[in-house]
């Protein structure tokens, strides 16, 4: 649904009248929070779920103390986030096992959900983790569930318990018992049960799991659910929570361009964890599911937390500090403007880790026209200067300039446009670390903020300016253990990389939206 | 004991009130929402009902509902749902992202074509998922039709289609059904394949129908889903299934308007006799009461 843009954008409409301002006046949350309301149906989050949140919202957005950090739009997708990853719940919750083996785990859901597939990825990642399961065959219903069972079995190399055929014949009730005694005789450790889809309107099928319930005691029911569902999640859920009261949801076909807010319905109606999401047809396509990358996405923000991860990663701290120092005092050098280059390279293809953030689906484009190796480039051409002239540019006259050039196999013009690069970039700095521009507490340099560099847009002063800041205020919290304290930047923002397809300032702008926390 | 949601008790409510307010409206658009007609088609559909209240000076909540009936009817009747088998043999491509039900309804649609004395061959396309091709077999024998297996693990879905095919034009079969594997419309390549099948099918004849699959559940996602399959299959028609369920599918709606592509088959139930052809009437009647 990318038709409508993602919300940011949308929000960040809404408030385009109000920059400046800085403040929300209710007319404005109003505004904005008919925007989310949208953006959340659009994601298939249940209507009444959709009600309750934005009030919540709401609330807060005119209750909370004005951020002098963020803007407003930034403020209200902060509260937006912040609440859906309360929803979605703090962390993962892990399978339960059972003091006594063996632990049983019904899985349930409605038709093609993806449970038998489920049960193989579940029984395969078990077993990677030195336990040995068994899966247990109790879908009778549907034609051949049976035999789609062992194959899976098969793959994932864990025995099958199918005393049944199937196709409608047997009772899954008797399957589910019988099984729990083959696996205590025979010591397994983990009892898998998969069971027959059904509606969650269908009264006798319903009771029908309910009594495997009763009948195996499992010490985790995992509701099995498509995230391309609609608004029938919460019906659905209830219905299921009713009948077999399950513990733990697991999300599938993630791997889809579904934005999944039927995740946000279930968790925010039942109040039970989502502990898995599925992705993919592989039996490896399995993982533990993170509620913080499921707001984003029900939200279409990107996986920002994964770059963010990458880059908290692949970032030195100490480093961080020392720059920081150094822009305070002055003594910034071309040397220590290599080195952040350096660590900039260490965090992989630029091109994937833009990839990851918000907003970027518009900008593969661009993307694919970013050349990696201008990095290569300047790198080369700092190397090829002497200790003397990296820490004192000033001397890099006119045979110099030619030398570097030649060492480097570039023209004096690259070397020269360098030279000018950095002179703008390390006043800017020496600003910024005076307190010059309004800090934003937040997070590390995020390496696509250099295309906001001098020579893409260099009217764009406040831009420029902008990024830096941001970090220099993270890596001042990072160091000092304080925020909103105006430290020098640590970043690697300056204008290398000038490429003319860079992206526009408005996808700058957006991805600086989100870096706060 | 399900909380069963449906749209007519939704209703209920606002078309007992004596008079149409504000409260109406929300009423109305929450019923809409909440039956994943989703947030545009919802707007959409409010505003042409507030626009013929203003123009026919009505307060009576009866009447807004007869127009609401009216509307949806209308808006999903301008597409004619008829199937087109009259080639022979008649080649129907069945498509869908995994999971909505598509080998169930090939079995039941096979069923519905012998029923009228057709024919019948399926082609089990479906080379991928576990025991497809088991489950297949078991519905085409309920279904009184013919099949095509692959002859070993893995083999190439185009050439099963391509077989099916064959099979029909040699037996004089009239109707062949191919089903696919289950798909999901962001895996490029698997939606390539798709554009493969039907090559191979075209060499021997033209493909009557392709059918995609929609599970009634399904939210917005449907629309990406439609448009998907209709640029790499060639979608000549929709099936909306589990319509037994609590959900309404409201967002076939939406795909229809936006792609044109009209719903000619409902599935409603496990049992091999629930596939109805669309009708307007009916659905709308299940939708509103």
């Amino acid at each position: 649904m990318a038709l409508f843009g993602n919300l940011t954008d949308r929000l960040a409409d809404t408030f385009k009248n109000l920059r400046g301002k800085g403040k929300l006046s209710p007319a404005d949350v109003d505004g904005t929070v008919r925007e989310i309301r949208r953006a959340l149906l659009d994601a298939d989050v249940a209507l009444e779920v959709v009600k309750e949140f934005t009030g919540r919202v709401r609330e807060r957005s005119l209750g909370d103390e004005v951020s002098k950090a963020l803007n407003p739009a930034q403020q209200v997708v902060q509260i937006v986030n912040d609440e859906l990853i309360t929803i979605l719940g703090g962390e993962a919750r892990r399978i339960q096992f059972a003091k006594q083996p063996p632990t049983v785990i019904m899985l349930a859901g409605l038709q093609g959900a993806g449970k038998t597939t489920l049960a193989g990825k579940l029984a395969k990642w078990l077993a990677s983790e030195n336990h040995t399961p068994l899966l247990v065959a109790a879908d009778l219903q549907r034609p051949n569930a049976v035999t789609q069972l062992q194959v899976v079995g098969e793959q994932a190399g864990v025995p099958v318990f199918a005393p049944e055929p199937g196709n409608g014949k047997g009772d899954p009730v008797k399957v589910a018992k019988d099984a729990l005694k083959f696996a205590k005789q025979k010591q397994y450790d983990v009892v898998i049960v998969d069971t027959a889809g059904r509606l969650g309107v269908d009264a006798e099928l319903m009771k029908q799991a309910a009594s495997i319930r009763k009948a195996v005691d499992p010490d985790e029911v995992l509701f099995v659910i498509d995230a391309m569902i609609g608004q029938d999640a919460v019906a659905t859920a209830r219905a299921f929570q009713e009948g077999v009261d399950f513990t733990g949801v697991v999300l599938t076909k993630l791997d889809g361009d579904a934005r999944g807010g039927a995740a946000l319905s279930v968790a925010s109606v039942t109040g039970r964890p989502i502990m898995f999401a599925s992705t993919g047809e592989g039996l490896g396509d399995f993982e533990p599911f993170y509620p913080d990358r499921m707001a984003s996405r029900i939200l279409d923000l990107g996986d920002i937390l994964t770059l963010i991860e990458q880059a908290q990663k692949n970032f030195d701290e100490d480093e961080a500090k020392k720059v920081a120092e150094k822009f305070a005092t002055d003594t910034f050098t071309l040397e220590d403007f290599l080195g952040q280059m350096q660590q900039l390279k260490n965090m992989g293809s630029i091109k994937n880790m833009l990839g990851m953030l918000p907003g970027a689906k518009g900008m593969r484009e661009q993307l694919d026209n970013f050349d990696e190796s201008e990095i290569t480039r300047t790198e080369a051409i700092i190397q090829s200067m002497t200790v003397q002239e990296r820490r004192q540019p000033k001397v890099l006259n006119g045979s110099r300039r030619v030398r570097i050039a030649r060492g480097s196999g570039t023209t004096v013009t690259d070397v020269n446009a360098l030279v000018n690069r950095f002179d703008q970039a390390a006043k800017m700095m020496k600003t910024v670390a005076r307190g010059g521009v309004p800090q934003v507490p937040g997070m590390g340099p995020i390496p696509g903020q250099k295309f906001g560099g001098a020579k893409t847009q260099p009217k764009k002063k406040g831009s420029k300016s902008g990024n830096p800041a941001k970090r220099a205020a993270e890596n001042a919290a990072l160091a000092a253990g304080a925020s909103g304290k105006p430290a020098a930047a640590a970043g690697s923002g300056f204008g290398l990389g000038s490429k003319p397809g860079g992206p526009s300032e408005e996808e700058l702008a957006s991805l600086q939206k989100f870096l706060g926390r | 004991m399900a909380p069963s949601w449906s749209l007519s008790s939704a209703l209920k409510g606002m078309f007992s009130r004596a008079t149409i307010d504000e409260s109406t409206w929300e009423d109305l658009e929450d019923a809409l929402l909440s039956a994943d007609f989703g947030p545009d088609i919802t707007d959409s559909i409010v505003d042409e009902l507030r626009a013929s209240v203003a123009k026919y000076r009505t307060t009576d909540p009866t009447d807004l509902k007869r127009m609401l009936r009216e509307t949806l009817e209308e808006r999903l009747a301008r597409l004619d749902p008829t199937l087109h088998l009259s080639a022979r043999p008649a080649v129907v491509l069945v498509v869908g992202v995994n999971g909505v039900g598509k080998t169930t309804t090939i079995g039941k649609f096979a069923k519905f074509l012998t029923g009228y004395g057709r024919t019948v061959v399926v082609g089990a396309a479906d080379t991928f998922r576990a025991a497809a091709v088991e489950q297949l077999a078991t519905w085409a024998e309920r279904g009184g039709a013919e099949i095509v297996v692959p002859q070993q693990q893995g083999q190439d879905p185009a050439s099963v289609a391509f077989q099916t095919v064959e099979r029909a034009v040699r037996e004089g079969i009239e109707i062949a059904i191919i089903d696919t594997a289950g798909r999901l419309q962001t895996k490029s390549g698997l939606m390539d394949e798709l554009g493969k099948i039907r090559r191979a099918l075209e060499k021997q004849v033209e493909i009557a129908e392709v059918l995609l699959v929609l599970d009634a559940t399904t939210g917005q996602n449907g629309l990406s889903q439609a448009e998907a399959f209709i640029e790499s299959a060639g979608v000549t028609g929709l099936v909306l299934t589990k319509l037994d369920g609590s959900a309404k599918g409201g967002f076939v709606l939406a795909v229809q308007e936006r792609t044109g592509i009209p719903i000619k088959l409902v599935g409603q139930g496990e049992g091999i006799n629930d596939l109805t052809g669309f009708t307007p009437h009916v659905f709308v009647q299940g939708l509103v009461g």
